[in-house]
C-alpha cells in the first residue's frame, strides 16, 4: 500500500475501490509492527481499530460516514479516552483506566476517525527530547541514534514512520513543533482556548495546547476545526465561532513578513539551519513580499520566564498525584504522610519532581514575589512586544529548533541545553498565540529542518493558507 | 549566547584564580585552599539542602542523602539562570494572570453523574466497596 499524503487521497482510493478503511488498518498495523523498535505505542488498539474500520466501511456504502472516515490517528499518552489506559508515560500512573473521553478525541470519533493506539511521550509532557518517559525513549526514525524531540516525540514519529495519518500531541512549550521539526511532519498548537483542554493531562494550564501532527495542511486544517470551538467541560475554551479552516482561504495579497534577526544570526543556531531558513526569506522577498528583520528584546528572558511559570503551575496540577485515588501507591507507607510522600518519590521521575519542586520554591511564601510575579510581569511584557510585532506583520518566522535531531543521550545532566531546545517554541505559549512548524528541506546528513510561522491569536486560517503557500514551493 | 553558567564552573575558575594568586598550579596548592573554595562553592548555591528538605516537605516528596545533594546543585543551578529576569524593568507592569479571553463563563447549575461511584473507584489502588482506603491517620 502507498504511504498517504493526506485524507483526501485516501478518500479518493476509498471510493474508488482501491483500498477499504479496513486494509487500510491492517497497514499501519503492520507497519506498527515492523516499526516497533521505534517505542512509538505504549499500547496498539488492534481489535478495536478493525472493527472501528468494518463500521465505517459500512457506513460509507450507505453515504453515511462523517468527516474523518478514512483518517487513522494515534493520541498522545496525555488524552483521556473511555475505557483505555492512560499513564502520561509515568510510573505514578500505573494501570490507569480513563473514565471518560477528552472533547477532542471525542469530536474526532464522531466523524469517524479510527483510534489506532496511544503514543509515548516524555512523561507529564515535561521533555525535549522524549527520553523523560517511563517507558524507554522514542528513536527518530530517519537515524535510530538521534531523539525524535519531545515531549510528543512518539506522536510525531508515528507520523514520521507511517504508523497512522495524523497524531494528536500537547504543546505547552513547544511539543508539537519541535518533534515536528526533528521528524520532517507538519505541527501546529493553536491558539491558546481554542480547543478544549477536558480530558487532557495538565501540566501548565495557562500554558497548555492540543496540537496536530499531519503530513500535509489540508488534513492539519480539517482537525483543527473538527476539534476547535465551544464546549461545556471548559470554561476557559474559546467560544468564538470557529472558521472553516479546511477551506483555506486564498493568499491574494502581498503579505508582510518580518523574521526574528537572532534566529538568523545567533552562534546558537546551527549553520544549516540557518541557511535553509535564509533561504526562504530569499524566496520570499523574490515573490516581492515585503519582508523585514526585527529584534525581539526579551528573547533572553523567555526561556526563564516559561520555566518559572509552568513549574509554578505543573507543582499545583501534580499535586493530584498522591496514590490514594488511582494509579501507583507505594506499598513500603504505613502513615498517610509517609504514603503520599513515598508514592510520588517512587512513582514520579527526576526530570517531574526536579519541576514540583522548583515550582514549590518559587510558590513559597518568600519568593513568590521574586519568582512567580516576576515571571507573570515579564510574560506580560513578552506579550505586548509581541502582539507589537504583529500589529505589524503577518507572520513571525524562525526556525522551529536551533539545531536538527541530536543524538540520544547529548544533553544527560544538563538540563539546561536541553531548555535551549525549546527557545523559539515558547514565546507563542507565553503569548497565547498560534505556530506551526512545516519541513523546510534537511541538513547533509538528510535530517529534517523545520520552520516555525506565528502568527495573531485565532489566526490559524491565515497562517495555514501560509504555509500551504511555502510547501508548494519546495 | 544564553549559556547559564554552571555552578561547578564558577567553584573552578575560583580555584584556579587562587592558584594563579600563588602562582603555582592547582595541585601544589594547600589544603585549605580547597576547603575555602568548597566553602565558596556551597555559597554560591542559591539554596542548602535543609532548604531542599522543606520545599520536599511542602510538595509531599523525599530525598535521600543522595537525591538531596543532587536535587540542591540541580535547583540552584536552575534558580541562578531565572535570576536572569531581575534584569527586566517591571515597574509598573501588572502581572499578566489569565490567558483565556472569555470572561465569567457560566452554565446552569444542574445535577448530572458524570461518572458512576463504580468508575471513580475503579482506579483507587485500595478501596472498599464504598470508599477509598488509607492508612490510618486519626488517633
Amino acid at each position: 500500500m502507498k504511504r498517504y499524503q493526506s485524507l483526501s487521497e485516501v478518500k479518493s482510493d476509498l471510493s474508488a475501490g482501491k483500498i477499504s478503511c479496513e486494509s487500510l488498518t491492517n497497514y499501519y498495523l503492520e507497519n506498527i509492527e515492523k516499526k516497533k523498535h521505534l517505542n512509538v505505542y505504549h499500547e496498539v488498539y488492534t481489535e478495536e481499530a478493525l472493527q472501528k474500520a468494518k463500521e465505517v466501511d459500512a457506513k460509507l456504502k450507505q453515504g453515511k460516514a462523517g468527516r474523518l472516515a478514512g483518517m487513522v490517528i494515534g493520541i498522545k499518552d496525555v488524552l483521556c479516552h473511555k475505557g483505555h489506559g492512560l499513564q502520561a508515560s509515568s510510573k505514578i500512573l500505573d494501570g490507569f483506566v480513563s473514565q471518560f473521553t477528552a472533547s477532542a478525541v471525542q469530536r474526532l470519533m464522531d466523524e469517524d476517525a479510527i483510534i489506532i493506539g496511544r503514543q509515548n511521550c516524555d512523561e507529564f509532557a515535561m521533555g525535549s527530547s522524549n527520553e523523560n518517559s517511563a517507558f524507554g525513549p522514542v528513536l527518530n526514525d530517519i537515524d535510530n541514534t538521534r531523539v525524535p524531540g519531545g515531549s510528543s516525540g512518539g506522536s510525531a514519529v508515528a507520523v514520521q514512520a507511517d504508523t497512522c495519518l495524523a497524531s494528536l500531541g500537547s504543546d505547552t512549550g513547544g511539543s508539537v513543533r519541535q518533534p515536528a521539526s526533528f521528524c520532517g511532519t507538519i505541527g501546529l498548537k493553536p491558539t491558546y482556548s481554542r480547543i478544549s483542554r477536558y480530558g487532557l493531562v495538565a501540566y501548565a494550564s495557562s500554558f497548555d495546547t492540543i496540537g496536530i501532527f499531519a503530513r500535509s495542511i489540508e488534513d492539519t486544517a480539517l482537525l483543527l476545526e473538527i476539534m476547535s470551538g465551544a464546549d461545556e467541560y471548559d470554561s476557559t475554551v474559546s467560544t468564538l465561532p470557529v472558521p472553516a479552516f479546511s477551506k483555506l482561504p486564498e493568499l491574494n495579497k502581498k503579505l508582510s513578513i518580518c523574521y526574528l534577526e537572532e534566529g538568523i544570526s545567533s552562534e546558537g543556531v546551527n549553520e544549516e539551519v540557518r541557511e535553509k531558513t535564509r533561504a526562504t526569506i530569499d524566496w520570499l522577498r523574490a515573490q516581492g513580499h515585503d519582508v523585514k528583520p526585527v529584534t525581539f528584546s526579551y528573547l533572553d528572558y523567555i526561556l526563564p520566564t516559561y520555566y518559572i511559570l509552568t513549574t509554578a503551575e505543573a507543582s499545583s496540577n501534580l499535586s493530584r498525584f498522591d496514590g490514594v485515588k488511582y494509579g501507583y501507591r507505594s506499598p513500603n507507607a504505613h502513615s498517610l504522610e509517609t504514603l503520599y510522600k513515598r508514592t510520588r518519590s517512587e512513582g514520579f521521575g527526576i526530570e517531574v519532581q526536579k519541576r514540583i519542586m522548583l515550582g514549590t520554591f518559587v510558590l513559597s511564601a518568600s519568593y513568590y514575589d521574586a519568582y512567580y510575579t516576576k515571571a507573570q510581569k515579564v510574560r506580560r511584557l513578552i506579550k505586548e512586544e509581541t502582539d507589537r510585532i504583529l500589529s505589524e506583520y503577518d507572520f513571525i518566522l524562525l526556525p522551529t529548533a536551533t539545531t536538527t535531531a541530536f543524538k540520544l543521550g547529548q544533553h544527560a545532566g544538563d538540563e539546561l541545553s536541553m531548555y535551549l531546545a525549546d527557545l523559539f517554541t515558547v514565546q507563542a505559549n507565553l503569548v497565547g498565540i498560534p505556530a506551526m512548524s512545516i519541513p523546510n528541506g534537511t541538513d547533509k546528513q538528510g535530517l529534517p529542518i523545520g520552520l516555525q510561522i506565528m502568527t495573531k491569536s485565532f489566526g490559524e486560517a491565515a497562517m495555514l493558507s501560509f504555509a500551504d503557500y511555502l510547501l508548494r514551493q519546495q | 549566547m544564553l549559556a547559564a553558567p554552571r555552578i561547578e564552573h564558577k567553584a573552578h575558575a575560583i580555584y584556579a584564580w587562587l592558584a594563579a594568586i600563588a602562582g603555582t598550579g592547582a595541585q601544589h596548592l594547600p589544603i585549605e585552599f580547597l576547603e575555602l573554595t568548597i566553602l565558596v562553592y556551597l555559597w554560591a548555591m542559591k539554596i542548602d539542602e535543609a532548604t531542599i528538605h522543606k520545599i520536599a516537605h511542602l510538595a509531599r516528596l523525599e530525598f535521600d542523602e543522595k537525591g538531596a545533594a543532587l536535587m540542591t546543585q540541580k535547583v540552584s543551578q536552575i534558580l541562578e539562570w531565572m535570576d536572569k529576569l531581575n534584569e527586566v524593568n517591571t515597574d509598573n507592569v501588572q502581572p499578566l494572570i489569565h490567558m483565556s479571553e472569555e470572561v465569567n463563563v457560566f452554565r446552569d447549575d444542574t445535577a448530572f453523574n458524570g461518572i458512576t461511584h463504580q468508575e471513580a473507584l475503579h482506579n483507587a489502588p485500595k478501596k472498599d466497596s464504598d470508599y477509598f482506603r488509607v492508612p490510618k491517620f486519626l488517633g
